[in-house]
């Protein structure tokens, strides 16, 4: 194998000859390819300069456009191939005659067209959205009308994947947050002589706000984008329609387990999550203020109303009906293509947190009369 | 003439299963190699396992009559270098446009200019038959025979001495899969490639192969042209290509050839 090498000659009649020898081909050109490309356009500027590709020994597409840039998109004046590299030239040639058509240029009120495509996609989110929440209540009267044709086993399936195996993360972060604030409100009891208030802090805050919010965030990240990625991937092999060829409902199937799931999961999660964060917080209290144990547990129910508890499961079926009826809505609009999946489930998760953040706004506004201390 | 691929006392096995047990086969330049089989005979696993994307149990394959797995990661580049693959299904990257999957090669070579690039992928496109405005479609909006030719197009881009099919014509109507055939075999004749295909298309074989390779019983079973396989008597063999309907496809290539 040799690299491509030119050289210059000079025949019997007196013209010059650039003579092209060796491999003019993409592998060999790769390593010297800015040296290689600079001297033929040198050569090509001398108009004289016959061109003689006798000696290549091989010769590619990649070659063959290279001399053919070099000579500017037409063949030299006085040109020598060989027959058995006509065919490369030939292609090129063909190549070269068909009209080029570049991506549509921009035009001026392109941003107009924007707008208006934004508008129309978020009406189309919303349409879509409020059809599949119509499609889930035909649903729930239907499986209500015959309950043998509840998807029970799936949604028994999804209570364990998004509830059960959410538990140790949950309890995880809670305990640490629980930590946290009870130590940062401490610090400023401290200051007031109020430490006792460290239980009507901890108590309203978590159980009321915090604790539903955060397994909210936590469930939208976990099992709210693995349920859109599941959707979505099972768009992309077709799996939906052949659910749908053999007279299985989609939305029975698939959307209403989730939604069952975690409308059952997320109540017990926020009840479990809540109580960890209280226990973080009680140790934190321990050691920052000394409060015994046994004085938080049994002020705690004092300070803290039980309407509180119900505002807060309320919260949880609330939120893990929206979790997953987001996730499901993003699923099901996922199209054929890996782009499509990843955008999808990004937007499926920013969506559920947002949600639920106006929600959880919606509730504060619509329960400030009710579970308030005296 | 020289071998291009050489597959020495391979032995694949997955799980308890073995699927290939010492099987010996020499691809030589310039030929188009058609291998059949059964379904789960393990074509497509000694066409994976060909190129590296699979790690044989047992023995050895050589390509350009070097060893696959090296160790030296610049050589085993270089070496995937010299052959292009058409997968069953296009494997087109869906987050490129056309333009961009037929360019990527290309730009990862790293030393080519935009200018170039983009004048070889317009060639490419041509070669495959397509027009210059299909460059900027999205590969979700290609049909089954534009996927077929972009991947082909793409698998030609880096002008590879050895093309390997992965069931070329498989998802085609029958129109549409004549064309990709005839297409195949003139850019065969045009660069002088070495073919290897894997296919379960009587049409195909008969339209492409110049020898072909029959997998059955962990091995090949047989290795002739299409003339000296037919005549072979073995079961399989004997299903394979004397049912009716494969009599038909081989009496109309043959009628042609002699026209």
């Amino acid at each position: 194998m040799s690299g491509a090498s030119l050289s210059l000659e000079t025949d019997a009649e007196g013209r010059r000859w650039l003579r092209l020898a060796g491999e003019w081909r993409l592998m060999a050109l790769a390593s010297r390819y800015e040296a290689i490309r600079a001297e033929l356009g040198n050569r090509a500027q001398d108009g004289g300069l016959g061109w003689n590709l006798d000696s290549i020994e091989s010769l590619d597409s990649v070659g063959a456009m290279m001399l053919w840039q070099a000579w500017g998109h037409r063949f030299p004046e006085r040109l020598l191939v060989p027959p058995s590299l006509e065919p490369v030239f030939a292609r090129l040639y063909a190549s070269s005659k068909k009209p080029e058509t570049g991506p549509e240029p921009k035009k001026r009120l392109e941003w107009v067209v924007t707008v208006g495509r934004l508008s129309l996609a978020l009406w189309r989110h919303l349409v879509d959205f409020i059809a599949l929440i119509g499609q889930l209540i035909i649903d729930i009267g239907h499986v209500l009308r015959d309950p043998r044709e509840g998807p029970w086993r799936e949604t028994s399936a999804n209570l364990y994947k998004s509830g059960v195996r959410a538990m140790p993360v949950t309890a995880l972060v809670g305990f640490l947050i629980g930590i946290v604030l009870s130590y940062l409100s401490a610090l400023q009891l401290k200051n007031f002589g109020a430490d006792i208030f460290i239980v009507n802090i901890l108590g309203m805050g978590i159980i009321r706000e915090l604790g539903p919010v955060l397994v909210a965030v936590l469930v939208a990240g976990r099992s709210g984008s693995a349920m859109t990625a599941q959707l979505g991937v099972m768009r992309v092999t077709e799996e939906i329609d052949a659910l749908a060829t053999m007279g299985v409902s989609r939305s029975l199937r698939l959307v209403f387990p989730k939604v069952a799931a975690l409308a059952i999961a997320m109540p017990l999660l926020v009840l479990w999550t809540s109580a960890i964060a209280l226990m973080g917080g009680a140790v934190s209290a321990q050691f920052q203020l000394d409060i015994s144990y046994g004085f938080f547990i049994d002020t705690l129910p004092k300070v803290v109303p039980v309407a509180n508890l119900g505002i807060a499961m309320a919260k949880g079926v609330t939120f893990g009906i929206l979790v997953a009826l987001v996730a499901c809505h993003f699923g099901l609009r996922v199209r054929p293509n890996t782009e499509s999946l990843s955008s999808n489930t990004t937007a499926s998760v920013v969506t559920a947190i947002t949600v639920v953040i106006l929600v959880d706004a919606v509730f504060a506004i619509a329960t400030r009369k009710i579970g308030m201390p005296l | 003439m020289k071998a291009v691929i050489e597959v020495d006392n391979l032995s694949t096995r997955f799980g308890e299963h073995w699927v290939h047990r010492d099987l010996n086969l020499v691809i030589e330049q310039g030929e188009v190699m058609a291998l059949v089989g059964g379904s789960g005979s393990g074509k497509t696993t000694l066409l994976r396992q060909m190129i590296g994307l699979l790690y044989p149990t047992k023995g050895q394959i050589r390509l350009f009559g070097e060893p696959l797995f090296t160790g030296s990661i610049v050589q085993e580049r270089n070496l995937r270098r010299r052959f292009g693959m058409l997968f069953q299904y296009g494997a087109l990257y869906s987050a490129f446009n056309v333009f961009q999957n037929i360019a990527f090669p290309l730009r990862e070579l790293g030393v080519l200019d935009e200018d170039l690039i983009h004048e070889l992928v317009m060639l490419k496109l041509s070669m495959v038959e397509l027009l210059p405005r299909h460059a900027w479609l999205m590969p979700s909006e290609l049909s089954g025979g534009m996927i077929k030719r972009v991947a082909l197009a793409r698998a030609l881009s880096m002008e590879p001495e050895l093309l390997l099919l992965d069931e070329p014509t498989a998802g085609l109507d029958p129109d549409r899969s004549e064309s990709f055939v005839r297409l195949i075999n003139s850019l065969h004749k045009q660069l002088g490639l070495t073919v290897v295909l894997v296919t379960h298309d009587l049409d195909t074989l008969a339209g492409m192969a110049t020898r072909v390779a029959v997998l059955a019983e962990q091995r090949i079973l047989a290795l002739g042209t299409i003339d000296e396989i037919t005549r072979v008597d073995h079961p399989f063999i004997r299903n394979f290509f004397c049912c009716d309907r494969a009599q038909r496809a081989l009496q109309e290539r043959m009628g042609e050839a002699a026209r």
